[in-house]
C-alpha cells in the first residue's frame, strides 16, 4: 500500500532526500556532543587544562549553532516535501473521482468521497511530516548510540543489549495489537458521523414524529460503543508508556550497579559513567520515538486504504480516439439489455429496441421505477449497456469520443445542482464562449428571463452553495436554460419541469419547439407535458409497452388512457 | 497544531466543563496523584545519580551501593506501575467523559428549534462533533498528564539543580527563560500560519464537496478540464500555505534544543572551571549535567501540549455554546391522553387501550376538561414571519373542519409550506391564533401537540435501517402486520417484495438506493402507520406517477375517513377532489373553494388548470 503513495513524493525527491540529509547530519552533531562532555570533565578537568576545556566547550556551541541551522533547513525541507506530497495526492485522487462513471459514483457514497479527497489525504499528510524526523533519526541514533556506547565500554553496553530486545518486542506487540482496534473505532466514528448526520438532515422528521427520545437511545447504543472501541484502542495504545520506564529504569539501575563496580576497580571513569547513562537513555529513547512513529502510521493505514480505494477504481466506461463526427441526432436503441450491476438477477431495461428521428420530440411516459431515467443515460453514455447497441447517425455511441459525445447530448438531470457562483457563471457552464444574446435566447426559451428581474443583479446574481437562492422551479428553468447553451444535437429532459407551473410549462415546450435542429427526449410525469411529441413511448417495468402518438395511445393504450383520465378526471371541459 | 482559536471566555467554559469533571472526580484526583508520584520518582531517580558516584562510588562503599541501588529499583517500580495505571486510568475515563459530552450535544440538538437548524448548517454542527470533540479527547489522553508531569519536572529541576549549584542554576534559570519566550513568540508566528491553512482547507474542501457532491452534473458538461485547474488553484494555495505552516512550528524543537545545548556548553565550561577551583564537587557536576541535559524536553512539552489544552477548551467552547442555546419553548400542559366514552357521551380518561383520545385541559380553577381529539384546524389572522417584520403570511384565516380535504395551491414561495411548518409550531406566529379542537396550539404541549399530527415532507429523509424499521419511526411498537398494512395502504408494499431482502432490505445513506418515488411512498406509509387524526402532506406525491398517485390516493382516501388532511401539490389532478382549495399568493388567501367553485369563478386557479391541460 505504501508503494501505492510512492510516486506522489517523486515530484518533491529533492526536498525529500535534502530532509533526510539534514536529519541525519543534525542527528551528527547531536551525537558528538555528549562526547565532547566526557571528555571536557574527564581530559579537561583530570588535567586540569582549562584552555582545552574552553576549546572543547567552544567545539560544542558551534556544534548547537550547526544543529540549530540545520533543524531549521530540515524543517522548511520536510514541510515543502510533505506538503507537496499532500498536494499531489489529493490531486491525483481528485482526477481520479473526476473521472469515475456514474456506475463507479454509485458504489461510493458523496460524503465518504469528500472525506477521502479531504481529511484522509491530510491525515496522511501529517503522518509524514511529523513521522519523518523520528522515523529517520530514530534507527541513525540507536547506531550512533550504539557504536559510542561500546567504544566507551564493551562489557556495560550488554545491559542495553539484552533490554533492547525486550523493549523492541513488547513495543512491536503493542503496536501490532493496537492496528485492529483503531479500525474498529473508525468504523464506530463513521457510524456515529452517519447517525448524526441522519438525524441533522431529517431533523423535521425527527421532531414531527417525537422521536427525539428514540434517537437519544438509539445515540446512546452506537456512542457506547464508540466509548468501548476508543477504550480499546487507547487503553492498549498507552501501555508504550509504562514499558518503556520499566526498561529504562532497569538499564539505569544496571549501569549504576555495574558501572559502579567498574569504576571500584579502576575499570572506568567517572565521566565515561555518565555519557554511557545519556548515551544509553537516548537509545531506549529512539525505540519509544520509533513506536510512537508507527502507532501514528498504523492510525492513518485506514485512511491509505480508503484512498487507495479511490485510486484504484477503474472506469468502466472505455474512451475511443475516434474523430466521428455527429452531424444529426438519428438515435436507434438496437434489442438493448441494461441492468445497474452485472451481479443484479433482474435486467432493469430488456429488449428496448426504438427510432428516434433528428429534430423530433419523444416523449417517455411510465410509472415509478420503469426504467424511464436509465433509458436515457444510456444515450449520452452515462452507463453503458449491458447488451444491445444505441447508436447515433449509424455509429454505436462507444465509437464516438466521450468528451465530444457529451458536447452534443444536453441533458438535464433529474436530480440536478447548480454550483455557487453567480447565475451567469452557472449558465456558461453549458458554452463558456457563450455571448450574451446566446444566453439571453437560452433564458427565454427556458422562461427564466420571467424571473431574472426579480434578482436585483439579475444574470449576476449569486447562488449561495446548492442553488439555495432559488427556488425550485426557478432552478429547473436554469438547468434547462444551462443545456440548451450547450445548442446539442440530442436534448434530454428528465423530468425537468416538475416544479415548473403548468402555464410556463407551456410555453417552456412551445420555445423547445422551435429548436427544429434538435432531437428532444422528455421524460414527464404529466401527460401535458408530453401531449404534443411527436411519439410517446410508453415505459412499463423496463418494457416498452407500446410507441405511438398522442392519438394512437389514447385510444387503445390501457396504461395511457389510464394516465391520462386520472390526470383528467373531473375537469370539466 | 495551534490551528484553533484560544477560548474567548475561559472561566465560564472551565465552570461548564466541571460538571464532567465532578463525575468522574475519585478517577481524576488519583490520576493526578499519580502522575505527581511518577513524576517526582523519576526526578529522584535522575538526582540520586549524584549520590551514587559522590556518596557511594568515589567514597569506596559497596555495601551502601548495593543497598541504595536496591532501594532505588524498589522506586522505580512503583514509579513505572503508577504511570501504568493512570495511563490506562486516563484513557478509560477520558472516553467516558468525550462520550457524555458527545451524547448531551446529541440530546441537546434534539431540542433545538429548527430555526436553529436553518441558520447553521450541517457542517458547522458536525464540526462540534467531529473535530471539536476530537480536540477533548486528545488533550484529555494526551496532554492533561504531560502538562502536570511537565510542570512538576521543571518545577523540581529548578529547586535540584539550585541546590546542586545555585551558581551554575543561574545560567540554566537564564536559557529556560530565554527557550519559554522563544516558544511563545515562534507558536505564535506560526499561529498566523495555521489560521492561512485553515483558510485555505476551508476553501478547498468547500470545492471538493461542491463538485463531488455535483459530479454528475459535471460528468455531464465535461467540465472536467475547468474543475482541475480550479481545483489546483485551491490546492496549490493551501500547499503553499501548508508549507509556511508546518516549517515554522517545526522550527521550534530546533531551536529549543540549540539553547539548551549552548547552556549545557556553558555551563560544563563553568562547572568544569568550579571543579579545578574545587567549589563544586565532580560527582555534584555530571549528576548536575544531566539535569541541564533534561531542562529543553519538558519546556518544549509544557507549552506544546499546554496550547492543546487551550485549543481543546476552545472547542469546549465552541461545544458548551450550542449546549447553551435555548431549547424550544413548550410553555403548553394540555396533553393526550386515552378516554372512553361512557353512555351519556361524557368522557372519561382511562388506561385501556380504547383507541379514543382527548385533549387533557387543566383549566385555571383546578378542574381538569376533556376535549374529544377531532382534528379541527383553524387559523385566525395568522401573521408570520421568519424575519420580524417580513411578513410571509399575511392574515390567513382557514377553517379545517375534521375529515376535511384542504388543498393549498399557488407558485413556489407563496407560503404553502410556511403554513403547514405553523400547524406543528416548528415555528411560532407573529400574531393571530391557531386552534385545534378549539385549543390555541400554544397551550398544547409540542410534542403531544406533534404526536396528533403526521407530516409527509417533500424531500423525503429515511434513516439507515432496513425498510421495515424506516416505516416503523412512525410507530415504534406496530407490529409486522401493521407494517404490511401501512406499507400496501402507500402502494409500497408491491415494490418492497420485489427487494432482495423484501421488509428486511437495508437501506443506507438515506435511501439512496431507492429511487425519489419509491422513498415518497415509504414516506407516507411511515405517515400512515402513525395513525394521526391531522395529516399533512407537503408535495408528497411529486416524484410518483399519478397511476400510482392514484392508487396511493384510494389508500389516502380511506386514511382520510375522521381525519383532517392538508395537501400541498403542484399537480392539480392532485387536488381536485378537495373539500377546499386555497389559492395563494404571496402570503395570502386570493382564492378559496371546492374545484367546481373555482373553475366557476375564472381567475388564478381556472388560469392554472386549464393553463396544464389547454385542451380545448
Amino acid at each position: 500500500m505504501l508503494k501505492r503513495l510512492l510516486p506522489y513524493a517523486l515530484k518533491y525527491k529533492k526536498y525529500f532526500i535534502l530532509a533526510i540529509v539534514c536529519i541525519l547530519t543534525e542527528t551528527v552533531f547531536e551525537m558528538i556532543i555528549p562526547f565532547l562532555m566526557a571528555d571536557m570533565i574527564d581530559v579537561g578537568i583530570a588535567t586540569g587544562n582549562q584552555a582545552y576545556m574552553i576549546r572543547q566547550g567552544v567545539i560544542m556551541m558551534l556544534c548547537a549553532i550547526i544543529a540549530f541551522i540545520l533543524g531549521r533547513l530540515y524543517a522548511r525541507f520536510t514541510a515543502i516535501a510533505g506538503q507537496g506530497f499532500g498536494a499531489e495526492l489529493r490531486r491525483d485522487e481528485f482526477k481520479r473521482v473526476q473521472n469515475f462513471s456514474f456506475k463507479n459514483m454509485d458504489h461510493f457514497q458523496t460524503s465518504s468521497l469528500i472525506t477521502r479527497l479531504t481529511s484522509d489525504a491530510t491525515i496522511i499528510q501529517n503522518a509524514i511530516c511529523n513521522g519523518m524526523r523520528p522515523f529517520i533519526r530514530a534507527p541513525f541514533m540507536f547506531l550512533m548510540c550504539l557504536i559510542f556506547s561500546l567504544m566507551i565500554n564493551v562489557r556495560l553496553s550488554l545491559i542495553f543489549i539484552i533490554v533492547s530486545p525486550i523493549l523492541a518486542i513488547g513495543l512491536f506487540l503493542i503496536v501490532s495489537h493496537v492496528g485492529p482496534l483503531y479500525r474498529l473505532m473508525q468504523s464506530s466514528i463513521d457510524e456515529v458521523n452517519t447517525v448524526v448526520q441522519e438525524n441533522l438532515n431529517a431533523i423535521r422528521v425527527v421532531k414531527s414524529y417525537v422521536k427525539e427520545g428514540y434517537e437519544e437511545e438509539k445515540f446512546e447504543k452506537i456512542n457506547e460503543e464508540l466509548r468501548q472501541h476508543s477504550t480499546d484502542a487507547f487503553s492498549t495504545q498507552v501501555l508504550n508508556t509504562p514499558l518503556f520506564q520499566y526498561c529504562m529504569y532497569t538499564t539505569i539501575v544496571c549501569i549504576l550497579y555495574f558501572g559502579g563496580q567498574m569504576i571500584f576497580n579502576g575499570e572506568m571513569q567517572v565521566g565515561e559513567l555518565t555519557g554511557f547513562l545519556s548515551y544509553v537513555l537516548q537509545i531506549l529513547n529512539s525505540f519509544m520515538l520509533l513506536s510512537n512513529v508507527f502507532l501514528m502510521v498504523t492510525r492513518s493505514i485506514a485512511s491509505c486504504e480508503r484512498i487507495c480505494e479511490v485510486l484504484d477504481e477503474t472506469s468502466d466506461i472505455v474512451d475511443t480516439k475516434s474523430t466521428l463526427v455527429m452531424h444529426k441526432g438519428n438515435i436507434t436503441f438496437d434489442h438493448v439489455y441494461f441492468k445497474y450491476k452485472d451481479s443484479a438477477k433482474q435486467y432493469v431495461l430488456s429488449d428496448i429496441t426504438l427510432d428516434i428521428p433528428s429534430g423530433s420530440t419523444i416523449g417517455i411516459l411510465g410509472g415509478t421505477g420503469s426504467a424511464k431515467s436509465s433509458l436515457v443515460q444510456l444515450i449520452p453514455r452515462l452507463y453503458d449497456v449491458t447488451k444491445g447497441s444505441i447508436t447515433i447517425d449509424g455509429h454505436n455511441v462507444k465509437d464516438y469520443p466521450l468528451t465530444y459525445l457529451r458536447d452534443n447530448i444536453s441533458m438535464v438531470l433529474q436530480k440536478n445542482t447548480l454550483f455557487s457562483g453567480t447565475i451567469k457563471d452557472n449558465l456558461l457552464w453549458g458554452n463558456k464562449d457563450a455571448s450574451n444574446e446566446d444566453i439571453k435566447w437560452a433564458c427565454h426559451v427556458s422562461c427564466v428571463d420571467e424571473f431574472i428581474d426579480n434578482f436585483s443583479h439579475k444574470y449576476d446574481t449569486d447562488l449561495g452553495q446548492g442553488g439555495v437562492n432559488v427556488s425550485g422551479g426557478q432552478k429547473q428553468r436554469l438547468c434547462i436554460a444551462r443545456a440548451l447553451l450547450k445548442h446539442p444535437k440530442v436534448l434530454i429532459l428528465d423530468d425537468s419541469t416538475s416544479a415548473v407551473d403548468t402555464a410556463t410549462e407551456a410555453s417552456i415546450r412551445e420555445g423547445l419547439d422551435s429548436l427544429k435542429e434538435t432531437t428532444k427526449i422528455i421524460i414527464a410525469q404529466r401527460v401535458s407535458s408530453v401531449l404534443y411529441a411527436d411519439k410517446i413511448v410508453i415505459l412499463d417495468d423496463g418494457h416498452i409497452d407500446e410507441i405511438g402518438t398522442h392519438d394512437e395511445l389514447l385510444e387503445h393504450n390501457k396504461i395511457y388512457q389510464d394516465i391520462y383520465y386520472t390526470q383528467l378526471k373531473g375537469a370539466g371541459l | 497544531m495551534a490551528k484553533k482559536a484560544q477560548p474567548q471566555n475561559m472561566s465560564q467554559t472551565l465552570l461548564l466543563f466541571r460538571k464532567y469533571i465532578a463525575r468522574h472526580k475519585y478517577a481524576l484526583t488519583t490520576i493526578t496523584l499519580l502522575v505527581v508520584l511518577s513524576t517526582c520518582i523519576s526526578l529522584w531517580g535522575t538526582y540520586s545519580i549524584k549520590t551514587v558516584v559522590n556518596d557511594y562510588v568515589l567514597g569506596g562503599d559497596i555495601e551502601g551501593l548495593m543497598s541504595f541501588i536496591m532501594f532505588m529499583a524498589i522506586m522505580y517500580i512503583i514509579g513505572a506501575t503508577s504511570t501504568g495505571i493512570y495511563k490506562q486510568l486516563m484513557s478509560r475515563t477520558a472516553q467516558k467523559i468525550v462520550k457524555e459530552m458527545r451524547q448531551d450535544l446529541f440530546n441537546k440538538m434534539q431540542t433545538l428549534p429548527i430555526q436553529y437548524f436553518d441558520s447553521h448548517t450541517h457542517g458547522e454542527i458536525m464540526t462540534h462533533f467531529t473535530n471539536d470533540l476530537d480536540t477533548i479527547q486528545d488533550a484529555l489522553n494526551n496532554s492533561f498528564d504531560i502538562v502536570i508531569q511537565s510542570a512538576i519536572t521543571i518545577v523540581g529541576t529548578i529547586i535540584l539543580i539550585f541546590v546542586l549549584s545555585w551558581q551554575l542554576s543561574i545560567i540554566v534559570l537564564m536559557s529556560m527563560i530565554l527557550m519559554y519566550f522563544v516558544i511563545q513568540y515562534l507558536s505564535k508566528r506560526s499561529k498566523k500560519y495555521f489560521k492561512l491553512q485553515q483558510d485555505a482547507m476551508g476553501q478547498l474542501n468547500g470545492f471538493v464537496e461542491e463538485m463531488v457532491s455535483g459530479l454528475k452534473v459535471v460528468k455531464v458538461f465535461n467540465h472536467e478540464d475547468e474543475n482541475m485547474i480550479e481545483f489546483d488553484r485551491y490546492n496549490d494555495a493551501l500547499r503553499q500555505a501548508g508549507t509556511e505552516a508546518v516549517a515554522a512550528s517545526a522550527n521550534t524543537i530546533p531551536a529549543v534544543v540549540s539553547i539548551s545545548y549552548f547552556a549545557y556548553a556553558i555551563v560544563t565550561i563553568v562547572g568544569g572551571l568550579m571543579a579545578l577551583n574545587g567549589t563544586i564537587a565532580l560527582g555534584n557536576l555530571s549528576s548536575y549535567l544531566v539535569f541541564v541535559r533534561q531542562t529543553a524536553l519538558p519546556i518544549n512539552q509544557f507549552t506544546q501540549q499546554l496550547n492543546f489544552l487551550l485549543s481543546a477548551l476552545a472547542g469546549a467552547e465552541r461545544i458548551f455554546d450550542m449546549m447553551s442555546e435555548e431549547a424550544e419553548i413548550d410553555e403548553g400542559n394540555v396533553t393526550l391522553t386515552r378516554v372512553k366514552v361512557l353512555a351519556d357521551g361524557t368522557l372519561q380518561e382511562s388506561n385501556e387501550y380504547t383507541g379514543q383520545w382527548a385533549w387533557r385541559h387543566p383549566r385555571n380553577d383546578g378542574s381538569i376538561e376533556l376535549i374529544r381529539l377531532k382534528g379541527d384546524v383553524r387559523f385566525h389572522d395568522v401573521i408570520f414571519g421568519y424575519e420580524k417584520n417580513v411578513p410571509i403570511l399575511k392574515n390567513i384565516n382557514l377553517f379545517a373542519k375534521p375529515g376535511q380535504k384542504i388543498a393549498f395551491v399557488g407558485s413556489t414561495g407563496a407560503g404553502k409550506t410556511t403554513i403547514t411548518n405553523l400547524i406543528n409550531r416548528f415555528y411560532d406566529i407573529e400574531s393571530g391564533s391557531i386552534t385545534y379542537d378549539g385549543i390555541d396550539i400554544k397551550l398544547i404541549k409540542k410534542d403531544d401537540l406533534r404526536k396528533s399530527i403526521s407530516i409527509v415532507l417533500q424531500d423525503t429523509h429515511l434513516f439507515t435501517g432496513t425498510i421495515a424499521d424506516n416505516i416503523r419511526y412512525g410507530k415504534l411498537d406496530a407490529s409486522m402486520d401493521e407494517v404490511i398494512a401501512a406499507a400496501k395502504l402507500a402502494n409500497a408494499h408491491s415494490f418492497i417484495e420485489r427487494l432482495p431482502d423484501g421488509y428486511d432490505t437495508m437501506l443506507s445513506s438515506d435511501g439512496a438506493n431507492l429511487s425519489q418515488g419509491q422513498r415518497q411512498l415509504l414516506a407516507i406509509a411511515r405517515a400512515a402507520i402513525a395513525n394521526p387524526p391531522v395529516l399533512i402532506l407537503d408535495e408528497a406525491t411529486s416524484s410518483i406517477d399519478t397511476r400510482t398517485e392514484k392508487l396511493i390516493e384510494q389508500g389516502v382516501d380511506r386514511l382520510m375517513e375522521n381525519r383532517t388532511v392538508f395537501v400541498i401539490a403542484h399537480r392539480l389532478s392532485t387536488v381536485r377532489n378537495s373539500n377546499a382549495i386555497m389559492v395563494l399568493d404571496h402570503g395570502e388567501i386570493i382564492e378559496r373553494g371546492s374545484h367546481d367553485e373555482l373553475i366557476h369563478l375564472k381567475q388564478r386557479y381556472y388560469q392554472l388548470y386549464t393553463g396544464q391541460f389547454e385542451l380545448d
